[in-house]
């Protein structure tokens, strides 16, 4: 219908995004991630040199410190994977359900991963890392299933205060279940502690590679719903005009979201709100463009849990807090303001 | 300019689960031209609109796009032909004038592909017909009811469809703006040859604008032709339940309806030459 000369239309300097502003927030978070992971290595309980540090990371420990350090790294990136997976997982969710108070947490559905896992460490004798991942993916599917279900009943659909009541409800039935298996289960209480409140602490290189490749099929999967999400954003009867297929886009984008916080709760535990703060964040830095507001948020969110665990490890001195409980009590109250924000609007 | 591509409903039978809203409608676009589809609240003027750009499969019956069922046509195809702005649209908060335009560029855009220099092309267009290129850069939460019209309006165009759909585009707006956004979807069908089909409240301005009216009365259709046709005493009865004297409209030829209420009538159901 409009021819294009090689001439540059008017106006279309116009169209053009501001990509610069983007890319400098790009940097700014990648070198903010990088100093948060050294802080990560450097920071602790028990205080470290470079000199430390650098043999530490050469592989060497010989010394008390050098092996505190060492414990550190996979610690470290522990902290990374799963505040990225959280981080996007929750701006994954926030797209989906065009609800500002998505997250993995507030759902319930890293709840239903840990009821998962515990219920079948206790009563299926769970052991292998990957039936635990796969066994964990599979209770925050279910969860997240459910919660949709719940919070759809009733005139207007899933609003998002239904939704995130439907999910707080869920995660404390959940939690209540967990707390029911383990009590009788003295045998079982030490292994399943880091499915009642997250933690990335006794990390270690074993444990984490199991999780990867799960975690990377998330990735793929969430980063190439972006365009699908973008045009959800503009209401389920639009986004059809535009030719996507709703239902589907919304199942394939769930499917990635579910992926990354399933496996995320398999290795760390349940962590909530990191997942409902940052796309709030990355939005007032990058926009409403989910091209751009995925991959901020899970640059973001890594940065967000790295910080929080070494928040953790300095306020409880000598001993230290579980991550879990650290982001939860930033969380909070982030998640009042967006409650009381003028009016809960669908995004 | 554009193709000419043929829809029209056959046999049509639509329902939200036990209810059937309508019930065997036959209808024909003039193609090329502009469509109004007027009639009472919930007799399924927004149902059957929703039906013809596939957001509601039919119960019986088809919907044919230059004869081919639209329910069975790859969604993204179908939206490279057929437009569909719906009443409420949600507006992402924060999302720039120019950001939401180029949204309308979907259909043309795989997984993988980059944005192009016919989507800038086909945005800078969109923009400029609908007067909105200096909002590009503001924040569509900050604009008023007839702009803010305005800018859905271009972001239907950047998709660059010959048909385009509307579901009552003036509503929210006062008449000024009502007028503004009926005239620049006029110009688009004139300059365009945009085949445009739209639910309109409004009957008299359905009547001015519209090349061919449809009166939709319980599911069924009531009456179609030029508002001439269409536009009657009679029809208005039928379709509202409501006595009326209908005119010529002196400003256009059009006709134009003039309700009668109980109240401030001087001449209460009086024989008109219309009638």
């Amino acid at each position: 219908m409009t021819s294009v000369d090689s001439v540059p239309t008017p106006g279309a300097a116009l169209v053009r995004r501001p990509g610069s502003v983007r890319f400098l927030w790009l940097l700014a978070v990648v070198a903010a991630l990088g100093l948060l992971m050294a802080a990560s290595v450097a920071i602790g309980s028990r205080g470290v040199g470079w000199s430390d540090i650098l043999a530490a990371l050469g592989g060497s420990s010989e010394t008390i410190e050098e092996a505190a350090v060492t414990k550190r790294i996979p610690r470290t990136v522990l902290a990374v994977v799963v505040g990225g997976a959280l981080g996007l997982a929750g701006a994954v969710m926030q797209g989906v359900t065009r609800n500002p108070l998505a997250d993995p947490g507030v759902l319930g559905i890293n709840m239903g991963a840990s009821l998962a896992v515990v219920a079948g460490i206790a009563w299926f004798g769970l052991f292998s890392a990957t039936s635990i991942i796969v066994t964990a993916i599979f209770g925050a599917a279910l969860a997240a299933v459910f919660v949709y279900a719940v919070g759809s009943l009733g005139r207007g659909g899933p609003t998002p205060l239904k939704l995130a009541l439907a999910g707080a409800a869920t995660s404390a039935a959940l939690t209540s279940f967990i707390t029911a298996i383990v009590l009788p289960r003295g045998d079982i209480a030490a292994n399943v502690q880091s499915f009642q409140v997250g933690g990335v602490g006794g990390a270690t290189f074993a444990t984490i590679t199991p999780v990867l490749p799960f975690l990377a099929v998330g990735l793929v999967i969430s980063l190439l719903s972006a365009r699908s999400l973008n045009s959800l954003a503009l209401g389920d009867e639009l986004a059809a005009g535009l030719g996507e297929r709703v239902a589907l886009a919304r199942g394939v984008a769930a499917l990635g979201s579910v992926l990354l916080c399933g496996a995320a709760t398999a290795v760390a535990g349940p962590i909530w709100f990191v997942g409902l703060v940052v796309p709030h964040l990355c939005r007032l830095l990058v926009g409403v463009d989910h091209r751009w507001l995925l991959p901020f948020s899970a640059l973001t969110g890594a940065c967000l849990l790295v910080a929080s665990d070494v928040i953790g490890r300095i306020v409880a001195r000598p001993g230290e807090l579980d991550v879990g409980i650290v982001t939860a009590l930033v969380g909070a109250p982030f998640f009042i303001a967006v409650v009381r924000r003028q009016k809960v609007r669908e995004l | 300019m554009t193709a000419t591509h043929s829809l029209a409903a056959e046999e049509l039978t639509l329902a939200y689960g036990e209810r059937l809203v309508i019930e065997g409608l036959d209808l024909v676009v003039p193609a090329g031209s502009i469509t109004a589809i007027v009639g009472a609240n919930a007799c399924g003027k927004s149902t059957l609109l929703r039906s013809m750009s596939r957001l509601l499969s039919p119960r019986a019956g088809r919907v044919l796009l230059d004869g081919k069922a639209v329910h069975r046509m790859p969604a993204k195809e179908l939206a490279r032909t057929l437009g569909l702005l719906p009443q409420s649209p949600i507006a992402p908060e924060g999302i720039t004038v120019a950001d939401l335009v180029g949204r309308g560029r979907h259909p043309y855009q795989g997984v993988f592909s980059r944005w192009s220099r016919e989507d800038d092309a086909a945005v800078a267009a969109a923009l400029e017909a609908t007067q909105t290129t200096t909002l590009a850069d503001r924040a569509v939460d900050e604009l008023s009811g007839g702009q803010r019209q305005r800018v859905w309006i271009a972001m239907a165009l950047a998709q660059q469809t010959d048909l385009l759909l509307l579901d009552e585009p003036t509503t929210f707006l006062d008449v000024a703006h009502q007028v503004e956004v009926l005239d620049l979807l006029t110009d688009l069908n004139r300059t365009r040859g945009t085949t445009i089909v739209m639910v309109l409240h409004d009957l008299n301005l359905a009547a001015r604008y519209a090349d061919h009216l449809v009166a939709l009365a319980a599911g069924q259709i009531h009456a179609a032709g030029t508002p001439a046709q269409v536009l009657t005493e009679d029809c208005v009865r039928a379709v509202f339940g409501l006595d009326s004297r209908v005119i010529e409209d002196p400003t256009s030829g059009a006709p134009l309806m003039l309700p009668l209420g109980r109240h401030h009538v001087d001449t209460p159901a009086e024989v008109s030459p219309r009638g």
